[in-house]
């Protein structure tokens, strides 16, 4: 008896939404055993992991601060990949968000206006915008893939970033450390719920959710996203304009993991440092696969995502185990959806060596 | 500039280059088979961890490059088992490979960061080492420099005179006649995914090993992401790898060639020059439409199913 994979004649509907399910029940176990392999109990590894950090009205608010820039990368990226463009730089486009609106912020230090924080969070969306638009460009207008160059923009971004708060973005009073100012209050994201750290950009995420939802399903620019994704030259022949799609999708992209950069440096951190993001622009890729390309998959991933942070978090604390756990889970994650989707267009056949079947029949 | 700084450039340039060279000799490998791995950063950051771990505990720098390779093979046949053996997209299955590896070394590498060993020493060919300019450059280097120009010799032979090598270049540029005429398709692409972990693992072990004898989360920095892009400014051929990885090791060691003549530029724009430079080099090469579709290897990234 051997194992064979035999393409289905339709892709398969059902196990395109069980196969996020099975690979998130895939890694729970993998964990478990991982964390049995160190000498802890599973169950209560696993406890102190997915439940313990959201046992209370605090960390529900912590689930959300860290569920709002992964939600909104993984949104923006999947308009991107549904039109087969391959954006990883949500890192470098959060980062150029966050460098920009914090550049606006420094200027607003003492302006006391309801005009300072919207300023500070749309120059984030066009740091970002404008990051995601160069490698449109440079893919369009010289053909340079664009795996490669956002990546590539991810690393420069960073130097940047590192560059001015070093330099001219670094607080004259903070005793040579690199880090900007506290920004002044009115550039400061409102809390949402008392005694939590939970802010208003999990609302933008969310607003954020259901307009692409909107976008992707209702309107025509999102059927040309779709179509351009599916069969490029069938594109080209309904007339759509293929250049112009990829930088509007490329902008969407990095104007949402803008406004994620601004809402972090605006949000929980306050102040432009060093390290602004986890790898959420990372975190966002898979969230983006795990939730099908769909803004419901993707609300329902990214808190999946955010829980995976803060397990991470406590984890350390608790367990005393490197932080790096949590990107270990991220990748066993994305690992196993990929070995899942296998059973989107395959089905297996476990078949008895076929001669001697005949052979004994004849 | 002095001939002595010249003579420091030169060297530094090809030590900078040759974990490039040597991740993107065996990306070639695997690229023209077909597989696009984009999984090099974790599979050379497995390689550093283990090479490094190896190392410290054995006293031996020997059997630590030996188990970076073997790492950075495992790590490979983890892609090849998704991607091949599951028909997974190579793309999606390659970022996976980077961010499951970035974390499992991170994971095992962390009691270990900032713990120094004796790395490996260059050994002086005499007489030749002593050749101005180019002498410390070519004959003063360790010996995985010298294993580099080794494996390049290797590689350009594979592709330009062994039959092996036609192989791998006609299951790259169309499976399905291969796969007529006879061509082990599949273990074509596994042995070549296997080559490319191989090599990745080794130069991994070559930056905690070497280059900086430490271990640091993350010290790859995207080399593995510029080899990838060496590979298409190099448009698939062994010989302007080479030359494309030590252009690249320049760009790296630039900060030091302008603080020694004591320019005051920030550290943090210099670091910037070699992906500023990928970014530009890919431009280059690519905007020329036609001839770039010339060179990729036609089923590079698609999945191949004998029954599809």
């Amino acid at each position: 008896m051997f194992i064979k994979l035999e393409p289905r004649g339709e892709a398969s509907r059902s196990m395109s939404y069980l196969s996020p399910l099975l690979a998130g029940l895939l890694t729970l176990v993998s964990g478990g055993i991982f964390f049995a392999f160190l000498g802890h109990d599973p169950i209560e590894a696993l406890r102190i992991f997915l439940i313990a950090p959201v046992e209370d009205l605090y960390g529900f608010g912590e689930l959300c601060v860290k569920a709002a820039p992964i939600m909104l990368c993984a949104i923006g990226l999947a308009v991107a990949f549904k039109a087969q463009v391959w954006n990883i730089g949500a890192e470098g486009q959060l980062l150029m968000g966050g460098l920009l609106a914090s550049a606006v912020a420094l200027q607003l230090m003492d302006v006391e206006s309801f005009w300072a924080l919207p300023l500070v969070l749309l120059s984030g969306m066009l740091g970002g915008g404008l990051w995601g638009l160069l490698a449109a460009w440079l893919r369009t207008r010289f053909n340079a893939n664009e795996i490669l160059t956002t990546i590539m923009f991810n690393y420069i971004a960073l130097y940047l970033l590192l560059y001015f708060v070093h330099g001219s973005f670094k607080d004259p009073d903070g005793y040579g450390f690199p880090a900007s100012a506290m920004f002044g209050d009115s550039s400061l994201l409102p809390i949402l719920l008392e005694d939590t750290r939970m802010h208003i950009g999990i609302l933008f995420a969310l607003l954020a959710v259901v307009v692409i939802w909107v976008m992707l399903s209702r309107s025509f620019i999102g059927f040309q996203i779709k179509v351009l994704g599916l069969d490029s030259n069938a594109a080209k022949l309904a007339g759509f304009k293929h250049k112009r799609l990829v930088a509007v999708v490329m902008i969407i992209s990095g104007a949402l993991a803008g406004l994620a950069g601004a809402g972090e440096v605006a949000g929980p951190i306050g102040q432009l440092i060093p390290s602004i993001s986890p790898g959420y622009g990372y975190a966002a890729i898979i969230v983006a696969f795990l939730g099908r390309l769909h803004p419901v998959g993707i609300f329902f991933a990214s808190m999946l995502m955010a829980l995976i942070y803060l397990g991470g978090e406590l984890a350390q604390i608790e367990l005393n185990l490197p932080l790096a756990v949590t990107s270990l889970f991220q990748g066993m994650l994305l690992f196993y959806l990929l070995a899942c989707d296998v059973f989107i267009n395959f089905k297996i056949k476990f078949n008895r060596p076929q001669i001697s079947a005949t052979l004994e029949n004849s | 500039m002095d001939i002595d700084l010249i003579t420091n450039v030169l060297y530094a340039m090809v030590r900078t280059g040759t974990p490039l060279l040597i991740v993107a000799l065996g990306e070639l490998v695997c690229e023209r088979s077909g597989v696009l791995n984009l999984g090099q950063e974790g599979m050379m950051l497995m390689g550093a961890v283990v090479g490094f771990i190896v190392t410290l505990t054995t006293g031996s720098l020997m059997l630590g490059f030996m188990l970076a390779i073997v790492a950075g093979m495992l790590m490979s046949m983890l892609f090849a088992a998704i991607a091949l053996g599951l028909n997974a997209n190579q793309v999606a299955t390659g970022l996976a490979l980077t961010i499951f590896g970035t974390g499992l070394s991170a994971f095992i590498g962390a009691a270990y960061v900032g713990t120094p060993i004796v790395g490996l020493e260059p050994i002086a060919i005499p007489y030749l080492s002593d050749i101005p300019l180019i002498g410390k450059m070519l004959f003063a280097q360790d010996l995985v420099v010298y294993l580099s120009f080794g494996l390049f010799g290797l590689v350009y032979w594979f592709f330009k005179s062994s039959r092996l090598g036609l192989t791998v270049k006609a299951v790259g540029e169309n499976p399905h006649a291969a796969n007529s005429l006879g061509l082990p398709v599949m273990r074509t692409r596994y042995l070549a995914v296997a080559f490319g972990g191989g090599m990745a693992g080794l130069a991994g072990g070559y930056l905690s090993l070497a280059y900086t004898p430490l271990w640091a989360e993350n010290m790859t920095a995207g080399r593995g992401w510029i080899a990838l892009a060496l590979v298409v400014f190099a448009t698939w051929r062994a010989d302007r790898i080479i030359f494309g990885a030590y252009l690249f090791g320049l760009a790296s060691i630039l900060n030091l060639v302008v603080q020694g003549l004591g320019y005051p530029v920030s550290p943090n724009l210099l670091a910037m020059m070699p992906y500023a430079a990928t970014v530009l080099v890919l431009v280059m090469i690519s905007s020329n439409v036609m001839k770039s579709k010339m060179y990729t290897p036609m089923w590079l990234g698609k999945p191949f199913h004998p029954h599809s």
